[in-house]
Order: C-alpha cells, then structure tokens, then sequence
C-alpha cells in the first residue's frame, strides 16, 4: 500500500519508477500485479483524439466607454455571451459564419498560436455600459483569462461506426463509404486515461492531468458519463497549451472539431491498481454501429475489441473491410512519454482527487414528440407482377391510390408503380403487366423510423410514397400526407 | 508508372486496350475504368521501362496519353497520424507503420481526389 503523497515524496527526493501503460503491460505479464506494484509508482496514459464538447472561457477585458457584450464573434464565429459583460464561452464546433472550414476550434487553436483574432460585440446599451458596439484584435496575451473548460473529454471507450446504406456518409466519425465499405473507430483502447482506472479510484474531482500541454484539473465526470463509456470534464490554462496537443479539425460534412491531448499520471497504490494499468486492448469491447440508419439507437453490425479494430482490418459478413482509427495513438504515446518525463524531474506531482466521479450512470435521450412511421402509416394495396395495367388502374382509382407496391410470395417487395408510370404507358398506348413498368429500385421505410427521417428520403429521393418493409414483407404505405400531418402535430 | 488514357469517340468502340497488350506484350494493370458511350477515361499500371512504348502504341491508335506524375502530397507538419485516410483510398496508398505514424506511398496514388476531403487537418493535397 502506498499513498499519494508517499509517491510525490518519492517524486520529491528523485527515486520514483514512472512507467508508460504501454511499458506496465508488459512488466506485469513478466511480474504479476503484485511484484509490479510494489516496482512501479506511477503509470501513465494518453490519448489524442477528437473531443467535439470544447471550449473556452474568454474575458476580453473593459473597454472605454464599457459595453455590455450581447452577441460577439472571435473571426465571425459566434460564442456564448449570457455571462456578464465582456465573459464569453467560445464551443469549438462552432462555425465561423464568413470563413469556410473553419470553426471555434481553429480560433482556439489560432490564439494558442499566437495569432490575432477579430472580435466583433454587439452591446445592450444601459446607464452602466454605454457603447453599442466594438470591432477590434485580439491576441491571447490581451486576454485577462482564457480557460478551457471540456464539458465531456477523453472517453473511456467509444462505438466505431460503419454504413450499410447506398450512399458515402459524412459524419462526427469521419467519411463512412457505402455498403460497410470501411469501419472507423476513435479512442486509444489500453493506453487511454480512463480504461486504466476503471473504477474511478485515482481520476476523478480536482486530478491535475496533462491538457494540452499544460496542467489541467478534472472538474468531475463529463456530460453523458455513462461507464465504462465514461468522460471527464476539464479544465487548463490556454495561455499555457501547444498547438502541438491542441490542433482544430474539420469533418467535411459534419463541422470543425477540436484534436485534444490528454493524459493522466496513474499512482499505482496497490495491487489492485497494477491489476486495472495491465489493461489489454482484447478486453476494451466496442460495437460497431451502422450509420446507414438515420436514428439514434442505431443497428449494431457486430462487437470488436479495440486490439481487432487496432489492426486495420476487420471482418463483417465473411468480407475483409479495413478499418481507420480517428485518434492518434503516436501522439497519445507521445503523451504519456512525455508525462513519463514531467513526474521524473518532479514537474508533475500527483493529486489525490478530492471527489469521486460516478461509477454508475445512465444517459437519457432527448424526446421529442415526432412519431413513428408504423403509428400513422396506411394500408397498401398490394399487388402481383403479373397484374395487368388495367387493373392496376382500376385498384388505384377505386381505392384512390397513387402507389401500388408490387411483391412476390411472402409478401416480399419486388417494386412499385405509381399513378404516373400508368399514365405514361397509357398515353403511349401500350398495355401489358405491372412487371413491365415498375420501378425495381424502392425506397423504402421501416416501422421504427421517425417521420421527421421519411421526410428527408422523400425530399432527397422527390418521391411521395415508401412501402414500410418488416423482416421483407410490405406491411403498409406511407405517402407525403401522413408525413406531413405527423410533422404539424409534432410541432404544436 | 501509371499513365492515364483518354478515349474519344472513335478509340473508344475498338479494342485498343487489348490490341496494345497483345502487340507490346506489356502487362497492364486497370487501377480506374470509366467508360462511356462517346469517351472513356482508363488508368493502367505499366512497368516504367515500357512505359514510352505502350504510350507509343496508344497514340498510334489514337489514344490520348499521359503520365501521372502529380500525385497525392501529405504535409508532414499537419499530419497527426489519426488515421482517417487509411481506409478511404482505393488503392491503399497510406499504410500504418509498427510505430504507429501514418506513411504516404505516393507512387501508388490514381488521383482519385477521395482522401483530401476526408483528411481532418487539410494534410493531403493534390497538386496540379
Ligand atoms: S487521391 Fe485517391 S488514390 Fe490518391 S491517395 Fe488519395 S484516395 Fe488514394
Ligand atoms: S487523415 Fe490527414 S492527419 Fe490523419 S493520418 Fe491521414 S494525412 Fe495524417
């Protein structure tokens, strides 16, 4: 048993054993956890990864006469001013109105940098704060303080993603090419933070961390905590980061994002804590999410360890798919490497955390009151392929249809005709079976989508109608009336 | 070397491709097809040594040539080795070395253009 402050008097005096997590892996095996606690004091971890919930307190300081900020823009990006006068939270997923592929992220990164920065504030005129507004530069040594604060940072462990739809997808996990095309996953598995304590016994309120390139603190859990896919909300000086830990990003199609640097000096307590640092990337298991489905409770494909992921390739219905990671595991070795460094020369002392952050919690979604498609969707009049056009057109006229959804044995769809493709023969005269003039490509819908979705596919599609399909069979019709109806009522 | 081929309307509806690898001998390696029914654009893999003959050839049929020389450019400085153009490339230009950087094999690059929008950082580039 040792304590944290035993370990920073070992810090103190120059003979503590700093190793990477990478590095206590293989000590362990060669140890047992037992020997290894007693060897090692301090193990580090890293991770560089894509941390959208960023940002920064800023204070730009009182002007003369004063104003009251009511909206302001750091490069035409807007940030949050409901917070006194000259306080503003710039988020790094915020997007510069005038310049393209930039975001609250690159001025975050700029003003690390050393770059100015235009700041442009409208003012709420009172007796106190006269000026209307303010156009100015800025650099990050005008600014009183500029604090970062990560509402949700460094997941323990994230899903990876895949697209089993028609279409390349852009997203938050980068470029998802059609058809499971590729996987891409984000975290560092066995080297990050938070795996290496799982129950939450060293990080947790008030831990000095690497951030940045500087010494942060955790404030306490992260927004949607939810272990073991837990996070840590942070905060650290920028004044004090590099761009080497802090770089912006931009996901065509998704907005910028900001790379953050991470690290924690693990105290290796007991053997219990040696146990939990020997942490292997096989034991980190993930599911990968298909895309492809516009929901949030999205399909899993199939459940991966980040040591498969790691590997570059994975398999997904006998297929060999390759895989890109999101997180840079260089640069989060890097970190711990040069955490390993900073605990040495008695840079980096170690703290206690003065509270816990939760072992349990569950995150909830937000509802929201649009429905889904198998609570308004409408009967089909279903049809054979070798229905003839005539009585194809005699169905839609009696039962005031415009699609017919055409299937074979079991009700599986085979395609759809609608009134317009009846027209079409009819005016050239000629006459046969549906089979002949149905469109074979469906669009379709299920009976968990939300209406809101439906209404995009028809929108991106230009079509007016989708059969709803469950396990294959057609089970009803949903047209643009029923989708508009559930729109309107969703609004009220 | 890759070469790109250009076909018009009249070098496209003869069997020029297979005409040139019987009368060279050369191999070539199809890394992009497209064709259309008016024109059609072909990249072929040749081993540089053949590489002016099979050229020769083409343009004897009446195929217009040229060398991809420009290829895909990674600005090391920007780089962070996150890994995102890994699996985009079609033809597996970025490879994940033992330590973990990401390394560019350019000479493999068709110009497809996939990658640079899927780079995070605005790293890779396509000059020219
Ligand atoms: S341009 Fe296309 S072929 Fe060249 S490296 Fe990028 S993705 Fe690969
Ligand atoms: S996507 Fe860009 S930053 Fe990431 S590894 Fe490839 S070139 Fe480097």
């Amino acid at each position: 048993m040792k304590t944290v402050d035993d370990i920073n008097r070992k810090i103190e005096r120059g003979d503590v054993n700093v190793v990477t997590a990478i590095e206590m892996k293989e000590i362990i095996s060669e140890l047992g956890t037992d020997k290894a606690s007693e060897e090692v004091d301090v193990v580090t971890t890293g991770t560089f990864g894509a941390m959208c919930s960023s940002g920064a307190f800023l204070n730009f300081g009182h002007a003369d006469p004063p104003i009251k900020m009511k909206r302001v823009w750091l490069n035409d990006v807007e940030a949050y001013t409901g917070i006194a006068a000259v306080d503003a939270y710039l988020g790094a997923t915020q997007l510069s109105e005038s310049i393209s592929n930039y975001g609250g992220a690159h001025v975050l990164e700029d003003l690390i940098r050393g770059k100015e920065i235009q700041l442009k504030a409208d003012g709420y005129v009172t007796d106190c704060y006269p000026r209307k507004e303010i156009a100015t530069e800025i650099g990050l040594e005008d600014l009183n303080q500029a604090t970062m604060v990560n509402p949700r940072n460094s997941y323990q462990r994230y899903n990876a993603a895949a697209n089993s739809s028609g279409r390349a997808l852009h997203t938050y996990m980068s470029a998802l090419l059609p058809n499971l095309g590729n996987v891409t996953y984000a975290g560092v598995g066995s080297l990050s933070p938070l795996n290496n304590d799982p129950e939450y016994r060293t990080i947790g309120i008030g831990t000095r961390i690497f951030l940045g390139g500087a010494k942060g603190y955790v404030m306490g859990e992260g927004t949607q905590h939810s272990p073991p896919f837990g996070t840590l909300m942070v905060k650290g000086d920028l004044k004090e980061m590099s761009t080497e830990w802090i770089r912006a990003a931009f996901f065509p199609g998704y907005g910028s994002t900001l790379f953050v640097g991470i690290g924690a000096a693990i105290p290796i307590l007991d053997a219990e804590m040696a146990k939990a640092t020997g942490i292997r990337d096989e034991e980190i298991v993930v599911n990968i999410i298909d895309f492809g489905v516009q929901r949030r409770d999205k399909p899993v494909v199939r459940k991966a360890n980040y040591a498969e992921l790691k590997s570059g390739k994975i398999e997904i219905n006998g297929e060999e798919v390759r895989v890109s990671p999101l997180s840079s595991y260089y640069n989060a070795k890097k970190i711990a490497e040069e955490l390993v460094g900073m605990v040495k020369t008695g840079e980096f002392l170690l703290s206690a955390p003065v509270g816990k952050i939760p072992q349990k919690a569950v995150t909830k979604s937000l509802r929201h009151g649009v429905k889904e498609v198998k609570s308004v969707m409408c009967n089909a009049i279903i049809i054979s392929g070798d229905t003839s056009i005539q009585e194809a057109s005699r169905l839609m006229v009696e039962n005031n249809a415009t699609h017919l959804p055409v299937t074979g044995e079991g009700d599986v769809l085979l395609g759809i005709v609608t009134s317009w493709d009846i027209a079409k023969v009819v005016a050239n005269g000629e006459n046969g079976d549906v089979s002949k003039i149905m469109t074979k490509k469906v669009v379709t819908s299920m009976p968990g989508e939300t209406v809101d979705i439906v209404a995009k596919k028809m929108e991106q599609y230009g079509i007016s109608a989708l059969p709803v399909i469950d396990s294959k069979r057609v089970i009803g019709l949903i047209t643009s009336e029923e989708v508009s109806k559930a729109l309107m009522e969703a609004r009220k | 070397m890759m070469i790109q081929l250009r076909f018009d309307v009249k070098s496209i509806r003869k069997p020029t491709l297979a005409r040139t690898i019987i009368e060279t001998g050369v191999l070539l390696n199809i890394i992009k097809a497209g064709v259309e029914a008016r024109r059609g654009e072909i990249i072929i893999e040749v081993d540089d040594k053949r590489a002016e003959e099979v050229m020769r050839k083409f343009r004897e049929y009446g195929v217009d040539t040229s060398k991809i020389e420009r290829v895909v450019e990674k600005d090391d400085e920007l780089c962070v080795h996150c890994g995102a153009c890994l699996s985009v490339c079609p033809v597996e230009v970025f490879t994940m070395s033992e330590e973990r950087k990401v390394a560019a094999e350019p000479k493999k690059c068709t110009r497809c253009g996939v990658c640079i929008d899927v780079c995070p950082f605005s790293a890779l580039s396509l000059p020219g």
